[in-house]
């Protein structure tokens, strides 16, 4: 579905990304692990477009991304829960809702697919009138997983999900990751926190400064003494 | 029989309504009732409303700080004066000439907008300030150096006023821009409510996110900014016929900074607020003449003020009455429910 192959990105004179090269098979959890720095979320950047390769290209549902603009790559079914959520602080949880939906035109669809986010975030649509801002951090990430769940993407690239949020609510917060994948949406999703990226992934990819130094099933990943060593503390 | 459309009802009825408060604006001034002055001050404070009104919508909706609006004031209002000098009309066409010439003026500013919208806007962050502040001075001192066109630092005298009848004077100039000012805050309006508004206000809260969400980012960003010196504009033009003399040091930064007090004030992102604001300082500004050199430190002060203590303006400040309101009215309801 996904298919990157030698990405070659800098900034400036900065070698950031050295010939990177995966792909995402239709209904896997794909994960890039790999510690701060890694290019990670360099790598998500460049297939959503808002980072421009040197050389390499992207290919998704067998057409190439390289130079297509941003709003494009939504239009054709991948869409971003950007690094840090990023709601509009200043919107009511529905708008923000609204926003996600932007690029569709299909109203009957779009008032399924609300209640179809508020099955999935009872807590969103207890919350349906209230400024985006005020929500805690838990419930912001579920926001920006319902928003962009609303383009209807059939592949969800996801930056952090777990980042600033209580153990709990990371567990919770995974468990929701996974029933949108059964529900039929590919998942290509960027961790730090390996641990739980690898407990719903099918297959991971291990970055390190810009390079992929290993890759695999997720489940053997996790066995592996160097995974073990460097991302799953021993 | 007719079924009338809800929407198209409550639009007659408020079309009906500004008709009626026109009508009776108008009459009051041809009355006497509102003496010439006021009117002038009505008059200019319309005019006022509708530039800040342009700057709300790219840095209060788009999120996108300009600081040269004077600049695309003083486009709309040379080319718009020079329409209407240049262009000889039987008497009974006028008023077509006039509107079609601000219009134009506002077509001029437009490009303008555009061509210095197109770089700057690529780039993330405040450099639209810096261009737009540049901007205007340099278009301050080209209408200086261009005196073919402008009469230079002497001014441009003789732009003919939108009535040469002394007694209508009054009440047709306060019409035009009264007329100008009601469509455009419907423009404004409707496009915040609309699909491209959406967008524009998702630029403002997270560049990021709206171009995640799909939102092209650099066409609403320019159309935002284009729209905005058109309508910049056409209140540059209005103010041409209004006043009849042009000059360049009308259009100096403190004029653009007027609008931005106005804009920030009346609260970023808030139509209401930029009415209200803009003629309560218009009207503050008459009166304080005195004060009128010292509005560089004035200004200053309550932006800074405005900034600490109170962002969200004179909307925010109504938002906080309402709301305070309403909780002791429901308060008293509760308390009457538990007496009772």
């Amino acid at each position: 579905m996904l298919e990157v192959r030698s990405l070659n990105v800098f900034y400036g004179t900065i070698h950031a990304l050295h010939d990177i090269s995966f792909h995402v098979q239709e209904g896997e959890i794909v994960t890039l692990i790999g510690a701060n720095g890694a290019g990670k979320t360099s790598t998500l950047h460049c297939i959503s477009g808002l980072v421009s390769l040197k050389s390499g290209d992207i290919h998704f549902t067998g057409k190439t991304l390289k130079g297509v603009s941003p709003n494009r790559i939504v239009e054709s079914g991948l869409a971003q829960v950007p690094e840090g959520r990023r709601i509009f602080a200043n919107l009511t949880v529905m708008e923000n809702l609204e926003m996600g939906a932007y690029i569709r035109k299909d109203r009957n669809m779009i008032k399924q697919d609300y209640e179809m986010v508020f099955s999935r975030f009872p807590r969103l649509k207890e919350r349906i009138r209230q400024v985006a801002g005020t929500l805690s951090g838990g419930e912001q990430q579920m926001l920006a997983i319902g928003r962009t769940l609303m383009s209807r993407p059939k592949l969800m690239l996801m930056d952090e999900p777990s980042m600033g949020l209580a153990p709990l609510l990371v567990k919770e917060i995974f468990e929701i990751i996974k029933e949108i994948n059964r529900s039929g949406t590919t998942i290509l999703l960027v961790e730090q926190n390996a641990h739980m990226a690898l407990s719903i992934a099918n297959r991971a990819y291990v970055l390190e400064t810009g390079r992929i130094v290993l890759e695999g099933a997720a489940r053997e990943l996790a066995q592996n003494e160097q995974v073990k060593k460097a991302y799953l503390g021993g | 029989m007719i079924i009338m459309n809800k929407r198209v009802l409550t639009f007659f009825k408020i079309a009906g309504l500004i008709l009626l408060g026109l009508l009776i604006g108008d009459a009051l001034i041809y009355a006497g009732i509102i003496d010439e002055y006021t009117a002038q001050i009505l008059t200019l404070a319309g005019i006022n409303v509708i530039i800040a009104l342009s700057l709300n919508l790219i840095s209060g909706f788009t999120g996108q700080l300009a600081l040269g609006h004077a600049g695309f004031m003083a486009i709309g209002a040379y080319a718009t004066a020079y329409l209407v000098m240049h262009i000889h009309v039987p008497q009974h066409l006028w008023p077509v000439l006039v509107g079609i010439s601000i219009i134009i003026g506002g077509i001029i500013t437009a490009f303008f907008g555009m061509v210095i919208g197109f770089p700057t806007l690529r780039l993330k962050g405040d450099y639209l300030a810096i261009v737009t502040l540049a901007f205007a001075e340099i278009i301050r001192v080209l209408m200086i150096n261009m005196e073919g066109i402008t009469g230079g630092a002497a001014g441009l005298k003789g732009i003919p006023l939108y009535t040469e009848d002394i007694n209508l004077g009054p009440v047709v100039s306060f019409t035009w821009i009264a007329v100008f000012m009601i469509l455009i805050i419907f423009l404004i309006r409707n496009l915040i409510k609309s699909s491209p508004g959406r967008a524009i206000v998702a630029i403002r809260e997270d560049e990021i996110a709206a171009d995640s969400m799909g939102v092209n980012v650099f066409y609403y960003k320019m159309f935002s900014f284009t729209l905005s010196a058109f309508i910049a504009g056409i209140g540059g033009g209005l103010y041409s016929l209004f006043f009849g003399y042009l000059n360049p040091t009308m259009f100096n930064f403190m004029k653009s900074a007027d609008f931005l007090v106005i804009v920030v004030l009346g609260g970023m992102g808030s139509i209401a607020g930029t009415v209200a604001t803009g003629f309560i300082l218009t009207y503050l500004q008459e009166f304080l003449r005195v004060l009128q050199d010292y509005r560089l430190v004035i200004y200053p002060l309550i932006l800074i003020f405005i900034m600490l203590f109170k962002p969200t303006g004179l909307a925010g400040i109504l938002e906080d009455i309402k709301t305070f309101i309403s909780k002791k009215i429901s308060a008293k309801a509760i308390r009457k429910t538990g007496e009772g």
